[in-house]
């Protein structure tokens, strides 16, 4: 405070100072005119996204039907023939990837989150590792997917000659997915209260037990959905299975055999042939689906938040 | 004398003895030479201002301290005249429970709650479960309330319940020492006098040392009290051990009397 | 100092202490001056009044309880207010002694018997000037000052002695008297009894400085019967 001020000074300016009640007017003012700011930011956001949305449906529902969904692509100049083959790529490799990543992922994150703490008690090296390590999630994370489409066209399909193949695809996704699901995990894993281990522990439980008896059951909800959104990527991920899985559009027999996911059959449609309405009728089902698939993801974490307040 | 007779009759057998107990965070010396016995079935609070190592102490008992890796230790804590630094760390902890200041039941329920312990320590049988499980939460009053709820979450039920819902599942594992950190911080005031009452009769069974901020609640609710104060370089040590009794109405200590009648600081 | 609402209130209730004293301390003396002049309008005045230090003693003993439940002192503050609660007790007391004097003073009336005035005057000045001293020391809380004081209860002892001797001789030589005489003697049995409560409020003095209940001086005759 200004102790220099005489009280007949302090007092002159204090009458110069609008009151709180004068001020109201002005104040109530711009808070609604900041109110209708973002609301009108928020109205054009949405409008956007239903425009997008609701013209890749419109435009593409004409083009699905039963016959589309059940039949194969034909190929050709005109994008003959349905989607079916495509879908089904789309599961396998999905299931493939999760296979490799979601095991990988998962215990990772629980390996930073539950157990490299007590590396500080190991040597330098053992630290630095983890210290990489970590950093290298971060990295990952950030890193474009056809980065991981190269990565994967040089290493698996050329190095390791495993062609474009539902493998080499695999093994490409599961490393574009792995940071999600580690980060993902460890976010389910560090929202699980510390008083629960600690409880745990004081019990006289291992910490085995402990990890498995109340961390993984509470923050299971979590990494199902960190796992649900790599599924997501997998799914309307181009790029990276451009380079990996090739383009056939056969229905594949093994492992080793070439594929066309749906994003990669829209992709096709879109820049290889004139059927643009079956490209739309395409994207039309992977919105369908990516809308199903965060409803799922919706209702998992809210199962979590139920789970954690106990109602 | 007429006094003594009005006072209860202490228990002698000592529980719990600190010698030269000293505890290190990295370079930081957080608990300086603790000399401390504390008998068998008694209620010995801990009192001191923040900061002072009180809880540190508290987790040194069941080496709860130990999840920090930087902690390193002299000294010994002995139980019934064995070094616990040198048993088996989760055998300790089956012998010395422990509650937390705030309620910290598993998302879990109320049955599954307190048989959490015996599971982990290999207890399959369902019968000797139910058993084991009413028991607790009679010990910790709340078998009556939960009774007909026992598959409900443990999450459900009130900040008050809760604390003594994590009480019971401390004593499903059958401790004999129970150490209390703050366990009554969040509850309201009826809740609080609850669990107080309930440490009252816990202690006929268990030995209890709880950490409390509220000087009324140390009064109230404990045997002996341990004056905790922190050196000039922080370090935490203990200034007066000695009855309840004693401690609030005719400290030893200066350090004592300004912290108990509040002019600290 | 985080407790100052609790210092200050201490420090009124102290100076009400303080001014319980002196209205003790005047009621004595004024009663044993109406036996020099045999006021009995003064007397009256002394008897009624004190009906004021019973008041006051109340308001006291209410203020320390609203402040024991109020703000929850422990070691010496705890120590203090309990003594406080004893004190105001004693101090209570020791006024009904005076109005028990003036009471006897009615009684006496106009009856010739002598009433040995310079050796009550004696004895209650001693009385009032240890109740003086004795309350500074319990206010100040200097335990020194208060054990040096119970000794000084031997003067009123000797006082007494010889009051008493006199004037059992007296009734002795003239048992006309005897109902008078015995008015005399209570009358210095009260002015011993008042010396006498200041050792209490000696002893909690000590208490309050070291925590330690003990018995001080020579009170010969705790059981004394009173006079009110």
């Amino acid at each position: 405070m200004n102790t220099s001020l005489t009280n007949e000074k302090r007092f002159a300016l204090r009458k110069k100072q609008p009151t709180p009640k004068q001020n109201l007017k002005r104040r109530k003012l711009s808070q609604k005119i900041a109110f209708g700011f973002f609301w009108l930011m928020g109205l054009i956001a949405i409008a956007v996204l239903f425009w997008i949305v609701g013209y890749v449906l419109a435009k593409g529902a004409s083009s699905i039907n039963l016959e589309f969904l059940t039949t194969r692509p034909a190929g050709g100049f005109d994008g003959e023939g349905g989607i079916s083959t495509t879908i089904v790529t789309t599961i396998y490799l999905v299931l493939f990837t999760i296979v490799i990543a979601a095991p990988l992922g998962v215990g990772a994150g629980i390996y930073f989150v539950e157990y490299a703490n007590e590396a500080q008690n190991h040597n330098k090296f053992v630290r630095w590792l983890i210290k990489t390590a970590r950093t290298g999630v971060e990295i990952l994370a950030g890193v474009p997917s056809i980065i991981f489409g190269l990565f994967g066209f040089a290493v698996f399909v050329s190095y390791m000659k495993l062609g474009f193949s539902l493998l080499s695809a695999g093994l490409s996704g599961a490393c574009m997915v792995l940071p999600v699901i580690i980060r993902t995990t460890e976010e389910a894993l560090l929202a699980v209260p510390d008083s629960y281990r600690q409880a745990s522990l004081g019990l006289g439980a291992t910490k085995w037990q402990t990890v498995t008896g109340v961390i993984l059951p509470t923050a299971l909800p979590g990494i199902v959905t960190g796992i649900v959104l790599s599924v997501g990527r997998i799914i309307s991920e181009t790029a990276v299975f451009w380079v990996t899985l090739g383009g056939s559009y056969r229905l594949p027999q093994n492992l080793m055999s070439s594929g066309r996911t749906l994003a990669l059959h829209v992709y096709m449609l879109a820049t290889e042939t004139r059927a643009f309405d079956k490209a739309l009728g395409t994207s039309a089902i992977l919105i369908i689906i990516i809308i199903l698939l965060n409803l799922a993801i919706n209702i998992t974490s809210r199962r979590f938040q139920k789970r954690l307040s106990g109602k | 004398m007429v006094i003594t007779s009005l006072e209860e009759k202490k228990p002698n057998k000592s529980k719990i003895i600190a010698r030269n107990f000293d505890l290190f965070y990295g370079d930081f010396q957080a608990l300086k030479d603790i000399n401390v016995t504390m008998p068998q079935n008694s209620i010995t609070a801990i009192i001191g201002p923040s900061g002072c190592g009180k809880s540190t102490f508290l987790r040194s008992i069941n080496r709860m301290n130990e999840l920090i890796p930087s902690v390193k230790t002299s000294g010994e804590i002995l139980m019934d005249g064995e070094d616990i630094y040198t048993q088996d760390v989760v055998e300790l902890r089956k012998t010395v429970g422990m509650v937390f200041q705030r309620p910290n039941p598993f998302p879990k329920s109320i049955f599954d709650n307190v048989a959490y312990g015996p599971r982990a320590h290999g207890l399959k049988n369902k019968n000797i479960l139910e058993e084991l499980v009413e028991k607790s939460l009679t010990d910790a009053a709340l078998w009556d309330e939960v009774k007909d709820d026992l598959h409900k979450s443990g999450l459900a039920l009130s900040g008050g319940q809760q604390q003594r819902l994590c009480i019971a599942r401390a004593l499903a594992v059958e401790p004999q020492v129970i150490l209390m950190d703050e366990p009554a911080s969040a509850l309201d005031p009826i809740a609080t006098l609850k669990i107080e009452e309930l440490i009252q009769n816990l202690k006929k069974e268990y030995t209890i040392v709880i950490v409390t901020h509220n000087m009324q609640q140390a009064a109230r609710a404990s045997d002996y009290t341990m004056v905790f104060n922190m050196y000039p370089d922080r370090s935490g040590y203990i200034v007066e051990y000695g009855e309840t009794s004693q401690i609030f109405t005719n400290p030893r200590e200066k350090t004592t009397e300004d912290y108990i009648s509040g002019r600290f600081g | 100092m985080p407790r100052e609402t609790l210092d200050t209130k201490l420090s009124q209730i102290k100076d009400e202490i303080y001014l319980l004293g002196s209205m003790v301390e005047q009621s004595v003396l004024d009663s044993v001056d109406t036996l020099r002049t045999r006021d009995m309008k003064e007397a009256k005045r002394v008897y009624d009044e004190d009906n004021i230090i019973n008041e006051k003693r109340y308001a006291l003993e209410n203020a320390i309880i609203i402040l024991l439940a109020t703000q929850q002192p422990f070691a010496r503050d705890l120590r203090l207010l309990s003594a406080m609660l004893l004190v105001v007790n004693e101090l209570e007391r020791m006024a009904d002694y005076a109005k028990g004097i003036a009471k006897i003073n009615f009684k006496i009336g106009d009856s010739n018997i002598a009433i040995p005035v310079r050796d009550f005057q004696k004895m209650a000045e001693q009385g009032v000037s240890m109740l003086h001293r004795g309350l500074s020391a319990f206010i100040e809380q200097n335990p020194n000052q208060a054990a040096a004081i119970p000794q000084e209860d031997t003067i009123v002892d000797d006082l007494y002695n010889k009051i008493y001797r006199a004037t059992i001789e007296q009734a002795i030589a003239n048992p006309e008297i005897i109902d008078q005489a015995n008015n005399i003697l209570w009358i210095a049995h009260n002015l011993e009894r008042f010396a006498d409560r200041v050792t209490n409020i000696c002893e909690r003095t000590i208490f309050i400085t070291t925590g330690e209940l003990m018995e001080m001086g020579s009170s010969d005759d705790e059981n004394g019967i009173e006079f009110e």
